[in-house]
């Protein structure tokens, strides 16, 4: 394998686990809202839904994926109708990174917003602060480190998801081929030893990077209340 | 500037009810813990809605339940000082202190630099709440609140979570806020101390009721509110004048209003300075001559005005000094033989070591 079809599938695949943190992050967070701060009827449905990825077989979430997003699934046909095409491609890819990684990114944000001192909220409104103001200047920063934490761990899970991945999108080269499905198909191959070392090489060093990089953005924000 | 409070809100079994009237000063929230004085403040401040009522702060409708106006707290313009202060820890104190200005749109009508002065916080400016320590937390807590340009203050328990060191720090601190600022001031407490020494207006809470409201000096006299204002803490406040300083004794005389002077411990207080002073009401001896060879350094001429006898061995009797009320509790077997009645001319005996640093405090 030559470095560019490496640079290739690395690139992909930071792609593919940036756009699923770009679109999965602020529904994550507002999940993790409602189900911190808001009593509603469905709220168990809904914990136990997003939970779903977690603890079903991801060969079944790809499936399920393909069923509803597949070019004649019920959404899929829709999104074909304005252009969007998921299965089998890149963006499918996103899609399934996205979903898998859901869970990972709600948890963390929902124990950030409900360990946060709600009369550090109401201090602010005596203040003269509005709810729009109270969220940007108080409770966004203070959960702040729980929104990187779990967009660390998001990130990471999406960089090496697999099996909903290979369900739903296949394994394409230069398509939807990522990281993990890469070292699959040259685990296969007699001759591709020597670029598996590689391309595990590169996969562990991306992880460690990223929860490398969340501790010290942990770090720097919990320097604030240390000063 | 007034602030005119009529609530009335129920929570499972506890009914709470209060009225009263908060005028310039300090307007205190006595009562024991679950007493409802928490609530009150909270529903001041907009934080909680009752279920009835109506708040009125210098003539604006702040709450109107009959009306449908209530308020959000953003739009009250009621300062408010917590218990555990409540700084925000990813805020310097400076950013912590101009909230108000820069989240909450308020004017800057006080002038900062003068209200860092005046709590002594100007060093603490670029420094993390983490660092600080419970009093001086609590005196940022108070700028905050005084910088976000309020119609009044509100204080909850403002000193509860310090120790008594820490306490005798900001009380100063808040004599000082309520001679400059002239804004009406709730303070909710359930030590008598601070009560004794803070209060103009004193609202007597227990149970979710307001048992009495009304000057602070005359509420003290009050016989009528028994255990709700503390048996063993009963007491009353005289007011007077520091005299002079007597050389070398370590004693400085006080005129009370109503001419009788009395000797207390020498206070930092300077002459001509107001002062008020806290007299429990077991500190006081009662004699029907004026003895000679005794140690107590105060006697006054008094006349007992009233007197309530107790389910217990003792007694509390209400006597009245040059026009100022003091208060005095003995055994019921003094009582009985001393034949205290209403009108009886006698002489009220204060140990001079019972007025203290601590009972002394400065008034305008």
């Amino acid at each position: 394998m030559t470095g560019s079809a490496a640079l290739e599938i690395v690139l992909l695949s930071l792609k593919v686990a940036a756009i699923a943190m770009v679109f999965s992050l602020p529904l994550a967070f507002g999940v993790a809202w409602l189900l911190a701060r808001r009593d509603f009827f469905g709220k168990s449905l809904l914990q136990a839904l997003i939970t779903l990825p977690l603890v079903m077989p991801p060969v079944v979430t790809g499936y399920l994926l393909l069923v509803v997003f597949g070019r004649n699934g019920y959404l899929g046909h829709a999104l074909h109708g304005i252009g969007l095409e998921l299965a089998f491609q890149w963006t499918g890819a996103a899609l399934a990174a996205g979903v898998m990684a859901f869970p990972l990114l709600v948890r963390p944000m929902r124990l950030a917003i409900e360990n946060l001192d709600r009369g550090l909220e109401e201090a602010a409104d005596t203040l003269g602060a509005t709810r729009l103001t109270q969220f940007v200047t108080v409770t966004f920063p203070l959960v702040l480190p729980g929104v990187l934490a779990g967009a660390v761990l998001g990130f990471a899970k999406a960089l090496g998801e697999f099996g909903a991945t290979i369900t739903f999108v296949s394994n394409i080269p230069g398509e939807t081929q990522t990281l993990s499905l890469a070292i699959y198909s040259l685990l296969q191959s007699p001759t591709g030893d020597q670029a598996v070392a590689v391309m595990i090489s590169i996969s562990a060093g991306l992880a460690i990077g990223s929860v490398l990089l969340a501790e010290w953005i942990g770090r720097r924000i919990r320097r604030w209340g240390q000063q | 500037m007034s602030l005119e409070v009529s609530l009335r809100s129920r929570v499972g079994a506890f009914d709470l009810q209060a009225q009263f009237i908060a005028g310039p000063g300090i307007t205190a929230l006595f009562g024991h813990s679950g007493a409802g004085k928490t609530t009150i403040l909270k529903m001041i401040a907009g934080l909680a809605r009752p279920d009835t009522g109506r708040i009125v702060a210098g003539g604006r409708v702040l709450l109107d339940r009959a009306e449908g106006i209530d308020l959000p707290s953003h739009q009250r313009r009621v300062g408010m000082v917590f218990q555990d202060a409540r700084l925000f820890p990813h805020m310097t104190v400076r950013r912590n202190l101009t909230y108000g200005r820069w989240a909450g749109k308020r004017k800057a009508s006080v002038d900062f630099d003068r209200i860092a002065d005046l709590l002594g916080i100007d060093g603490l400016l670029e420094r993390y709440p983490a660092g600080l320590s419970g009093g001086e937390k609590q005196r940022v807590a108070i700028g905050r609140a005084l910088l976000s340009d309020p119609d009044l203050l509100l204080m909850d328990e403002p000193l509860a979570s310090l120790d008594n060191a820490r306490k005798r720090e900001i009380l100063p601190y808040l004599e000082e806020i309520r001679d400059v600022t002239g804004l009406p001031i709730v303070y909710v407490s359930h030590e008598m101390d601070e009560v004794a020494r803070l209060a103009d207006t004193l609202v007597v809470l227990s149970e979710g009721a307001v048992l009495g409201a009304g000057d602070a000096i005359e509420m003290f006299s009050r016989l009528d509110f028994g255990p709700a204002l503390g048996r063993h803490e009963a007491s009353s406040l005289l007011v007077g004048t520091v005299a002079d300083r007597a050389p070398n004794s370590g004693l400085q005389t006080i005129m009370l209003d109503g001419a009788a002077a009395l000797t207390v411990v020498n206070s930092k207080l300077q002459q001509g300075e107001r002062v008020r002073m806290r007299i429990k009401a077991r500190d006081v001896a009662l004699s029907l001559n004026r003895p000679g060879g005794i140690s107590f350094r105060n006697i006054l001429p008094a006349i007992v005005q009233q007197i309530a006898l107790e389910d217990s061995p003792y007694v509390e009797v209400l006597l009245e000094t040059g026009g100022q009320a003091l208060r005095a509790r003995i055994t019921r077997q003094a009582h009985d033989e001393l034949g205290i009645r209403e009108g009886l001319s006698l002489f009220a005996l204060i140990k001079t070591v019972a007025i203290g640093q601590r009972t002394l405090s400065e008034r305008r």
